[in-house]
């Protein structure tokens, strides 16, 4: 099985829209996983429509509690934090919290103390195009990493069990901690890239870091009609850079009413997209 | 006053927002200093074509192991009190995978033999220059490196107290954003009226009023969806503080790393009113000297 990760640097390139187009396309041929990896901002879902199966309670670290009884406000973990985390009045700032326990180290009383913290959930989901893994980190916290370490897993065991050929990973954008994450074991980096100069700016970083673990890298432009000698820039990037390029896809308003119809585009649109997200499917599988 | 400008959703229009009401406030004489917190992925020099003229590197402090000191096996203090797993003990000697540590300092703290010592993990650079009369101050991560926060910190620490700062904050609702967005005075969340754009923006929401942060919404590409995410506003009594007509034409010159306000008349009046309401949201501040 090979697990094919979706990516794009930049937000909002269109990573979640073809990730759920190739899946209805990828549907027809079998058994499918999709694993929802951009934990803090999942949008597969609302397209998707998952019946949640499974729903699992992700404990991403400690994190530290003071108790008020105990603290005899002698400020040694005020100065021992590195991370700013206890404030004036000797309470823990959760969301500064890294959960290292330096705190109940040096605290003398035994009043800081260390806590499992609940930081998300993630759930396997029965939808009309095959099994989703998604997760949902709860707002403000950390450890979004080990939380797409933990979708991953359970997406590609599952994937493995049904005997499926490919998994498919919507990542984050940028090329951080839960895109780094995301690339653990991935075979392949599928990048949506758009033409504007930010997003040509950031496709490189992505391919930088795919290339600083080994992993090749394919591309799909999208919106490639908005600035065309743009998208040939991008396209002569992909050339020099021995990335092939799947498809260009358009800008298309038909993407939006999809997505706020609850559709694939493919589902939308299947006059118009449907052969052409069969060819991009047929060429990242023949890769 | 500093302004957060963060989204939620990655791509709604953030960075556009954000260099052309720093171009704006510049244009009306004020001293605009522009943090660019999106270290992962930074792009508003590609607008404001900025100069960068001083690149120093930031550090995540970690530890070094003297060998010659290491109790090693017989003692394995730091690898057990380590919660990252960045120390393990292996044919008797520690080992420290840097890239696993927080830099929280435990291992030193607690190793009785004194073994522990400082090294630094470089995290990427933190810049500085100039765009025309906008200070520029912008993070960029090293490919491979994990860890944002701390980058995004070193930035805003390089911001200072500048009277009126713009911060461009990364996407998403975790660990960088709160990083990045918090201290702000003012919170101008960026949102797209799409189906990803309101469930995204609902998490940006929370997250903000949960760090007790004063919030109001700039609408971009209005008309090109529907209208859940400002019938959501008013029903949260979140404050709408413009909306940017959708348009192909402003698309293109943003693609190209144009400045809307300096084309687009009807979007520079959006944005004239935008600063006004945040001024009478978040008091004048810094933008006292803007007028």
């Amino acid at each position: 099985m090979r697990e094919i990760v979706v990516l794009s640097g930049k937000g909002g390139t269109g990573k979640t829209s073809v990730t759920a187009a190739l899946v209805s396309c990828a549907a027809a041929g079998g058994e499918l996983v999709v694993a929802d990896c951009d934990v803090d901002a999942a949008d597969l879902h609302l397209v998707l429509a998952p019946e949640i199966l499974e729903r699992h309670e992700f404990i991403g670290g400690d994190k530290a509690r003071i108790d008020p009884e105990l603290c005899q406000e002698c400020g040694l973990c005020v100065d021992a934090c590195r991370y700013g985390a206890v404030d004036d009045a000797f309470r823990v700032i959760g969301e500064s919290c890294e959960g290292c326990g330096v705190c109940a180290y040096v605290c003398p009383t035994g009043a800081a103390a260390m806590f499992p913290c609940v930081s998300g959930d993630w759930f396997v989901s029965r939808t009309r195009v095959g099994t989703l893994v998604h997760a949902a980190l709860r707002v403000g916290e950390e450890n979004s990493g080990k939380l797409v370490s933990t979708v991953k897993k359970a997406a590609k065991e599952r994937a493995e069990a049904l005997g499926c050929p490919i998994l498919l990973v919507d990542g984050s954008p940028g090329i951080g901690c839960p895109v780094i994450a995301s690339l653990g074991g991935a075979d392949m980096v599928l990048m949506v890239a758009e033409p504007t100069l930010s997003a040509v700016h950031d496709i490189k970083r992505v391919h930088a870091l795919a290339a600083h673990f080994g992993i090749p890298c394919a591309a799909i432009l999208n919106k490639a009609d908005v600035c065309p000698d743009l998208t040939g820039e991008l396209a002569a990037y992909c050339r020099d850079a021995g990335v092939s390029v799947l498809g260009e896809l358009p800008y298309d308003q038909a993407f939006v009413s999809a997505q706020l119809a609850g559709k694939t585009v493919v589902e939308y649109d299947p006059e118009r997209y449907g052969d052409v997200f069969r060819d991009i499917w047929k060429k990242l599988r023949a890769l | 006053m500093k302004i957060a400008i963060a989204s939620g959703k990655g791509g709604t229009g953030k960075t556009t927002v954000a260099v052309n009401l720093a171009a704006l406030l510049s244009d009306r004489g004020a001293n605009v200093v522009f943090a660019d917190c999106d270290v992962e992925e930074p792009n508003a020099h590609v607008f404001l074509q900025t100069d960068w003229e001083k690149e120093s590197p930031a550090h995540l402090t970690v530890p070094r192991i003297l060998t010659d000191r290491c109790l090693g096996e017989s003692c394995r203090k730091c690898v057990e009190l380590c919660r990252f797993k960045a120390l393990i003990c292996m044919a008797g000697e520690i080992m420290v995978f840097p890239e696993l540590c927080h830099g929280c300092g435990l291992c030193r703290m607690a190793c009785p033999a004194e073994a522990v010592t400082d090294d630094a993990r470089e995290l990427g650079v933190v810049r500085r220059g100039r765009s025309g009369n906008i200070e520029m101050i912008g993070g960029l991560l090293r490919v491979g490196e994990p860890m944002a926060t701390p980058l995004i910190k070193a930035v805003k620490k390089a911001a200072g107290d500048a009277p009126l700062q713009i911060w461009d904050c990364p996407p998403g609702t975790a660990c960088a954003v709160i990083a990045a967005v918090s201290g702000a005075d003012f919170v101008m969340l960026v949102a797209e009226p799409t189906a990803f754009g309101l469930h995204d923006l609902s998490l940006a929401v929370e997250l903000v009023r949960g760090m007790g942060l004063a919030c109001g919404v700039v609408v971009n590409r209005d008309g090109m969806g529907d209208s859940r995410v400002l019938d959501y506003l008013a029903r949260e009594g979140v404050a709408v503080l413009g909306r940017i007509p959708g348009s192909l034409e402003a698309a293109r010159a943003s693609a190209r790393g144009g400045l809307l306000i300096r084309d687009f008349p009807d979007i520079r009046a959006v944005l004239e009113n935008v600063l006004a309401e945040v001024t009478a949201r978040a008091g004048n501040g810094g933008l006292a000297c803007a007028k």
